[in-house]
Formats: structure tokens, sequence, C-alpha cells
């Protein structure tokens, strides 16, 4: 069984209009390669030149932010949603 | 008509029309709102200004909208209070407070929202949407019911009773997260992702924001047209802090202001103070936080325009304050008691980091300075309440009275009527 990412609507240009791809990824990192591997341009959008993820980009794995967990190598377990979601301003 | 030239990528400079987006389609970062300047320089006059209308929409040619809605609310042109009492207490000279309490839902968030409805309504939307801590929440339910569209407001689950009521109240969808305020507004941009409602703060971002830029223009104009030399304004997700700088700059862009900018210093508590977290390190990165304060319309864990503000307090010489937790309700009695100001918890914040800014000497006593007020404090009562349980209880006899009267007292202090003043006033500066 594989993990789900949801793709904002901004990046769906990359997936040929795809709201949700599958992965088969160890780490948030390795997912984002696969994605790259597949869609090319995708990685850029949200990891910089360092490999790091851009500043407003956030990535939740079942809602939680990486920050808060191992960053790109926190682990992804097989059924876990994955969420990319540009930094919102707002109170 | 507008001045609009476009919408403009922070981060790449890449533009675009104007539509209901706030995300570069190629770096993912947050989009702007820029202005034929030049043109406006033409148009705009402190004359044509001071005849305009006594709200935000007097400064319409630097708001990314033609018009105020049939529906606006008259939030802005708020009164610039000469704060004498407190300047003294603080030992400043020149001190004044921006008091954004008086806008129609209270709270400086009617700014933003008039613009961002005249936007939604502009684009043909027919539900308004927010994620919020509060004061939003309350900003887009009432506009939503003058303007007859429904709104969906996301709000964490423990946000105070307050403001629960006060954004229920105009008749919105409230939906409360079992979460924090970063976990409701994750959910809502998921949800602006699936259905075509205008989301205030998120797919109208970059109109709804400017709003805030007459914070700014009213402080210049209420001045007399110069620029304060400090002002310190509360921070959450950074956006107000940010955009009050944009307000400096494009006043002095289009002829309005000499090139005077005041120094911008923020406020964070304790419980929530990534940006501040990041300012005292030196650091360009915000990591990210759980927030625990009591000023929950600050507690913005995760603040989109963090990095922004720093940038901007660095660059006019100002700080990003961190003030403890228990001195937000001391801020706020020492507002209440010096101004006769009652606002709301992040105004203790923002008074108690000025405090702090003075007895640190990082406010000189003769700078001219704001403070931004921006909410009300009958929002966020129980967070102070506690400390202020009434100070004599008696049955409804005079001997009780007086015999409670006498036990708070000194006899030494019993003379008529001198003494209930004397009283008073040691008491609200003690604290």
């Amino acid at each position: 069984m594989s993990s789900i990412v949801r793709i904002p609507t901004p990046l769906r240009t990359l997936t040929a209009g795809a709201r949700e791809i599958s992965v088969n990824s160890e780490t948030v990192g390795a997912c984002i390669a696969q994605l790259e591997a597949r869609f090319p341009g995708l990685g850029e959008r949200l990891c910089d030149e360092r490999g790091e993820l851009r500043r407003f980009i956030n990535v939740y794995i079942n809602g939680e932010d990486v920050r808060f967990l191992a960053g790109l190598a926190t682990p992804l377990c097989p059924g876990d949603e994955v969420s990319i979601v540009p930094a919102v301003a707002g109170g | 008509m507008t001045y609009v030239k476009a919408l403009r990528c922070r981060e790449c400079g890449r533009e675009y029309p104007q539509g209901p987006a706030h995300v570069c389609e190629f770096c993912l970062g947050p989009l702007e709102v820029t202005y034929d300047y030049q043109a406006v320089r033409q148009d705009i006059s402190r004359g044509a200004i001071a005849a305009g209308p006594g709200s935000i929409w007097r400064y319409q040619a630097l708001l990314p909208v033609q018009r105020a809605s049939q529906a606006d609310l008259g939030a802005g042109w708020t009164p610039l209070i000469k704060a004498n009492n407190l300047a003294r207490a603080l030992g400043l000279r020149e001190l004044y407070l921006k008091n954004d309490c008086v806008n129609p839902t209270y709270s400086f968030k009617d700014r933003v929202v008039a613009v961002a409805t005249a936007k939604a309504l502009e684009f043909g939307f027919d539900t308004l949407a927010c994620a919020s801590t509060g004061n939003l929440a309350a900003a887009v339910s009432a506009q939503a019911a003058k303007a007859g569209l429904r709104a969906y407001v996301f709000i964490p689950a423990d946000l105070e009773p307050g403001k629960i009521v006060g954004a229920a109240v105009y008749g919105a969808t409230l939906v409360s997260v079992q979460g924090n305020y970063d976990q409701a507004n994750r959910l809502a941009s998921e949800v602006a992702d699936r259905y075509s409602w205008a989301f205030v703060n998120i797919n109208l971002r970059p109109y709804y924001a400017e709003g805030s830029k007459t914070l700014a223009f009213e402080v210049a104009e209420q001045l007399g047209w110069r620029a304060p030399d400090h002002v310190v304004v509360p921070i959450a997700s950074g956006s107000l802090f940010t955009k009050i700088w944009k307000g400096w700059n494009e006043l002095a862009e289009v002829g309005l202001l000499a090139g005077q900018r005041p120094r911008m210093t923020g406020a964070q508590a304790a419980g929530c103070s990534p940006v501040a977290a990041a300012f005292a390190t030196g650091s360009w990165d915000i990591r990210p936080v759980k927030p625990w304060s009591i000023a929950k319309s600050l507690a913005i864990g995760n603040p989109a325009d963090g990095h922004y503000a720093l940038r901007v307090a660095r660059e006019s010489g100002g700080y990003i304050e961190m003030v403890q937790e228990q001195e937000i309700a001391q801020g706020v009695a020492l507002l209440a008691r010096t101004e006769g100001l009652f606002a709301e918890t992040a105004a203790g914040v923002t008074v108690a980091a000025l405090q702090q800014l003075a007895n640190r000497g990082k406010i000189g006593r003769d700078e001219v300075t704001v403070a931004y007020i921006t909410g009300n404090g009958l929002k966020t009562q129980e967070a102070i309440a506690e400390a202020l349980a009434p100070a004599l209880v008696v049955t409804p006899t005079l001997a009780s009275f007086e015999q409670a009267l006498a036990g708070q007292i000194p006899l030494s202090d019993r003379s008529p009527k001198e003494e209930v003043k004397n009283h008073t006033r040691r008491e609200s500066f003690q604290k």
C-alpha cells in the first residue's frame, strides 16, 4: 500500500491536473525525489538549491507539519496522507 | 478606476493579471499587488484625501479595488489618541495610540475584510470564508451578512467565548476545528483548493492584506502628514506589520511624505514568539512553534510573513520584542488605567513591549512613537478577569461598606475623597 500526496492547484499544471498522486517512498525527501522523477520540475518548486524545503512551502503528514517531525527525513508509512500547502498569512 | 498594475511574486518577481490567486505558479511564492505609482502621484493630493470619506476609502487610489462595496461597513479613520498618561508612566515624551478597537466589529480586521469583500463581489463570488484566530472571523461574518453573501469561518475550537459569539451572531457558519490556528488554516487552505469560495486570507490574500496599509496612511495624515519616529505593532502572521511598512513607503513614493520612515518594532508573547526568536538569534529562518499564549489573536505558530517581518524590522532599525505571558494582563490593565482604553490581549502584548522597550532604552525618550491597538478588550475578558476581581465585597449596608473600606485603606490615608483617588493611582502604577 502506498502513500497519497495531495497536490495544490498551482502545481497541477505539472501533474497533468492530477489532485492526488500515489507514491511508494520511505521518507518525505524520497517522496519529493520520486515526484520529481515522474513530473520533472516539481522538485525545484518544493525545494531550494540546497535541497531544503522552501520557506513558504509547508508539507504535512496526516495533518502534522514535517518541521515538527524530522523534516525531509521524516519516515512515510503506507496509507499516510501528505499535503503540500503554500504558506498563507492571515489571522 | 484603480491604479493596479499586476499581481507580482515577492520571491521571483513574475507578474500575473488580477484574479483570485495568492501563489506564484512558478515558485509558489506569495503574490502582492503592485501599482502604477507615477499615475497615482499625478492624481493624488492631501486635499483630495481630506475631502474623501471618513473611512479607509479616502485612500482608494492606493487600494486594489475601484470603490467601497455597496455593503461597506465603514471601517477605518479611527482615532489617533495622544496618550499623555501612558507616556508619563513609561518615561516617553510623545506617544500616540492608534485605536482600532472602534471599527465596526471592534478590530483592525474590518479594514482588510472591507477590501477583500469589495474584491470578492467584483470577482462574482457568492461565499466569503476565512481561517481565523477570532477577529477576522467576526469581520468576515459581519461583512458577509451586510453583503448578502454566505460565510464559512474556520476557527480553532479553543477560541475565547466572546470571539465565538462575536462571529456567530452575524450568521456565518462556524467551523470549529479540533486543533490550533495553524491546523485550522491548513485545513482552510485545502478547502480553498476544492471549493470556489472567496477565502479572504487565502485566495484573496493579496488584496485583503492591502487594507492594512491604511493604518500607516491614517497615522501619517493624523500627524499632519509626517511619519512617526517609531511604531510598535503586534505580530501574528506578520502581514499587518509588513503592510504598515509598505504604507509608509508608498506615501513617500507618491509624494505625500518626505523620505523619513519610522523604525518598525513588532511585539510577540512568550507563548508564541517564532519571529521574535529568529530576530533575537540573528536568523532569517522562522522555526514554527506550537502556541500556548493567552494572546490567542497572535497565536500563529507558523507565520507566513514572518520572514518579511524580520526584514522590515532589521531594515528600519526596529526590533521584534518578546514579552512574558504574565505581562499581558498587566499591559491591558496599564492601558485601561492610564488612558481609559480597554483593549484585547494583543494590545496587552503591545503595551508590555512598549514598556520593555522604554525601560531598555530601545525607544528613545524623544522619539515620536505610535502603538497600534488592534482589538477591543470586551473580546477577551476572561484573560484578565481573574486579576480584576472586585476589591470590596459588601452586604448592602453602609456599615458593611465602611468596614470593607477600612480594611482596604491604611488609617493614615483616610480623609474624604482624596484617599480613593490615591488608592486608585497607587494600584495602577505599582503593577
